[in-house]
């Protein structure tokens, strides 16, 4: 196996027990040949407790016992497999409406989404809810699945319509890669094989199009972002006055060499070295994690970012934010919180909440303005000091944040720069 | 380089360092809960480049089960020394002669439950607000749905149903006095994962993880190694094989392989083609179907 060169690939998957997507994710361990022996008998063994003939896959994905007694996911499990070209990482989510946060938590580091659709009722409220929430966290690449084909005689009719029913409603939304699959989690139709039920189906399994989706650029390399997590200050006589500055990348390439400048201080000075682990480098670049040394002895301390001077982010004090409410009590109009942005931390107010959001029709709540639990809203943040903040959409780092309520130390919303 | 792009190990590493900075820059008094076992000592190894050129800034936090393998403990010290960090040894001896904790009896006791209070008299005791796990989400299902950084009240609890929600990379360490942190920076990595970096990085391992000629008995389905603390039933014959253990924990209850694996290479094959998950020879995830669970919310690793 060449494995030096397999990336990581994450994605999400959101849905109920009743779309098939336990069993598909089953289906994609049993058939990617992730599952153990101990494993396979223990789930063999309850199947047939259960009066199930073989091996019911979606157990494979069974829960906590709160979980398994009611036949629900609380919480967002995250699941692992392996290919010879990929390794992956499954946040696996579930769909109701009450699980909004789980969803959009699955979905902030997913490189792909994939939403499931089954083929005998088409395109439901839940499918607009995960789309709108796989666009609002942008998502890069979205597979639609419309499962359950073996239940429609694997009709290429009822599949198109489908397809068009999805385009029709996604055509609102910012969705830059969508791709459709017809499958039978059950029967393992599409999924790693292909399927010789649906010889008029042209594109590839999914399993195929997991593999290959390109995601080296969906990372932004262009702008240079490296907020400073902590400063290395060995006390060893031959690292004497060695400051290194440790961080993960953001987005963007640092070289050794390269004139930077510091925010919020302003100061200039240049990149001394580069540090990858005990190894040094002449580049890095993101998501690595890595410290640096610059030419000249300025104060750069945690919650400071690094730039190219030709290149920053803006430093606001208020802004925009599309808010997904996370805790079950309910935001104060004016209320305090602490907001996490990068590795910043600031003390912040929302202003004024503009409007609530239906992501059930995408249509705009003006009346109603309190935020509950599940609730996604575009509010106006006011900071205590400036942020250095990008949009969301050209930096899934730098351009998002939470919010955390002091009295609880909870994390109470996700947010969303716009 | 000139692609741009990290392949999974890469990336996998770059963020469990991000983790462990994290948790240097928000706690005071974080330690490495440090078993002698290889995700321990990964994360020991990870911590070394987080904060290279200097020295790991966490004390290595040892719950000793008293049931130890000698060559495990011999690791751990050379380690501590090369290292040159603090060692923190919670005894669990200690707690049961301090009628701390009651010993479980019978053939199939362990010292494995009793190990939850001698941690948390260990976190109480030294002030630690944050201990760093070689916990892994591929290991067990109620470990799946764990946090990078996960909140234990005061009573060292985890309550798996309200989690604080953890987003992108933002991770949220803020607690109440007496309240503590468990955070698990390899959290994504598989066992192939594990030793795939192992193998690349040339990470010395304790010698039980190789294969050896060591004197075992058959029970539960796995090879028992012999030892002072081992009681023989009847019908039980010790017996020398040639084998070696996919996790290193109690002695009493670590079940060992026929393998004929002396070198990490030969281990990476080995375990990519292995059928069994590596717990499967932990007797204390077998006593029952949420017995991982169970513990976890009293408190455990």
């Amino acid at each position: 196996m060449q494995i030096d060169k397999n990336q990581l690939l994450r994605f999400t998957t959101a849905g109920s027990v009743d779309d098939g997507k336990s069993t598909l994710i089953g289906r994609l361990l049993y058939d990617s040949k992730s599952i153990f022996e101990d494993q396979l008998s223990a789930v063999e063994k309850t199947s047939q407790q259960k009066g199930i003939e073989g091996v019911d896959l979606a157990l494979f994905t069974d829960g906590l016992k709160d979980e398994r007694e009611q036949g629900i996911t609380i919480d967002v499990a995250y699941r692992y497999f392996t290919t010879p070209k990929r390794k992956f990482i499954i946040a696996d989510t579930p769909g109701h409406i009450e699980y909004t946060r789980n969803m959009v938590t699955g979905a902030s580091t997913a490189n792909a989404a994939v939403i499931l659709i089954d083929a005998r009722h088409g395109v439901i409220e839940q499918t607009k809810r995960h789309a709108y929430i796989a666009s609002l966290l942008q998502i890069p690449h979205i597979l639609v699945c419309i499962n359950k084909m073996d239940l429609v005689d694997h009709s290429e009719e009822v599949y198109n319509d489908i397809v068009t029913q999805f385009e029709q409603f996604s055509s609102k939304l910012y969705i830059k890669d969508v791709r459709y699959i017809p499958i039978s989690a059950l029967n393992g139709d599409n999924v790693v094989n292909r399927s010789e039920n649906m010889n008029w189906f042209k594109g590839s399994p999914l399993l195929y199009e997991l593999e290959t989706l390109h995601i080296s650029s969906d990372i932004n390399k262009i702008d240079a972002r490296f907020p400073v997590q902590t400063v290395l200050r060995p006390q060893r006589d031959e690292f004497r006055d060695y400051r290194g500055y440790a961080g993960r990348i953001a987005s963007g390439i640092y070289r050794v060499g390269d004139e930077v400048v510091v925010l919020p201080s302003g100061f200039t000075s240049k990149i001394k070295s580069i540090n990858a682990g005990e190894k040094s480098v002449d580049e890095a670049f993101a998501p690595m994690s890595i410290s640096m040394t610059l030419e000249d002895d300025i104060d750069v301390s945690r919650g400071d970012m690094i730039l190219r001077k030709n290149n920053q982010p803006e430093a606001i004090q208020e802004f925009d934010v599309m808010l997904c409410w996370l805790n079950n009590k309910s935001a104060q109009p004016r209320a305090k919180y602490t907001i996490m942005h990068t590795s910043n931390e600031q003390k912040a107010m929302i202003k004024e909440v503009v409007y609530k959001l239906d992501i059930n029709t995408y249509q705009r709540i003006n009346e109603d303005k309190d935020l509950h639990m599940n609730d996604i809203c575009r509010v106006k943040i006011r900071t205590t000091r400036p942020l250095m903040i990008d949009a969301y959409k050209n930096n899934r780092t730098t351009g998002s944040l939470v919010l955390i309520d002091e009295n609880t130390k909870e994390t109470v919303a996700a947010g969303m720069i716009i | 380089m000139n692609q741009y792009y990290l392949n999974y190990l890469d990336e996998l590493e770059s963020e469990a360092i991000y983790i462990l900075r994290e948790v240097w820059a928000q706690f005071q008094n974080p330690v490495i809960m440090f078993s002698g076992g290889k995700d321990s000592i990964l994360v020991t190894h990870l911590a070394k480049k987080a904060f290279y050129p200097s020295k790991i800034p966490f004390a290595l936090l040892h719950v000793d089960t008293g049931h130890n393998f000698p060559e495990a403990l011999q690791f751990r010290d050379d380690l501590v020394k090369k290292l040159g960090v603090k060692l923190i040894v919670g005894s669990v001896q200690k707690s049961i002669d301090e009628g701390r904790v009651a010993e479980e009896k019978g053939k199939n006791a362990t010292r494995n439950a009793l190990q939850i209070t001698t941690l948390l008299d260990a976190i109480e005791e030294h002030k630690i607000d944050c201990a760093i796990g070689g916990g892994r989400r591929d290991e067990e299902k109620a470990r799946a749905k764990e946090r990078f950084f996960s909140h234990r009240d005061d009573f060292g609890q985890w309550d798996p149903k309200n989690q604080r929600p953890e987003l992108w990379n933002l991770l949220n360490g803020k607690h109440f006095e007496g309240e503590h942190f468990r955070a698990f920076p390899i959290s994504n990595w598989t066992e192939m994962d594990v030793w795939n970096y192992l193998k690349r990085e040339n990470i010395e391992i304790p010698s039980l993880y190789l294969a050896h000629d060591r004197e075992v008995v058959w029970r539960s389905d796995t090879w028992i190694p012999n030892s002072e603390f081992l009681k023989l039933e009847p019908n039980e014959k010790v017996v020398t094989k040639r084998i070696r253990f996919r996790t290193l924990g109690d002695i009493t209850i670590t079940g060992g392989i026929e393998s004929e694996a002396d070198t990490l290479e030969k281990i990476v094959e080995e375990v990519s083609t292995m059928r069994q998950t590596e717990r499967g020879n932990r007797s204390d995830d077998k006593r029952s179907e949420t017995a991982m669970e169970d513990r976890k919310k009293e408190g455990y690793f």
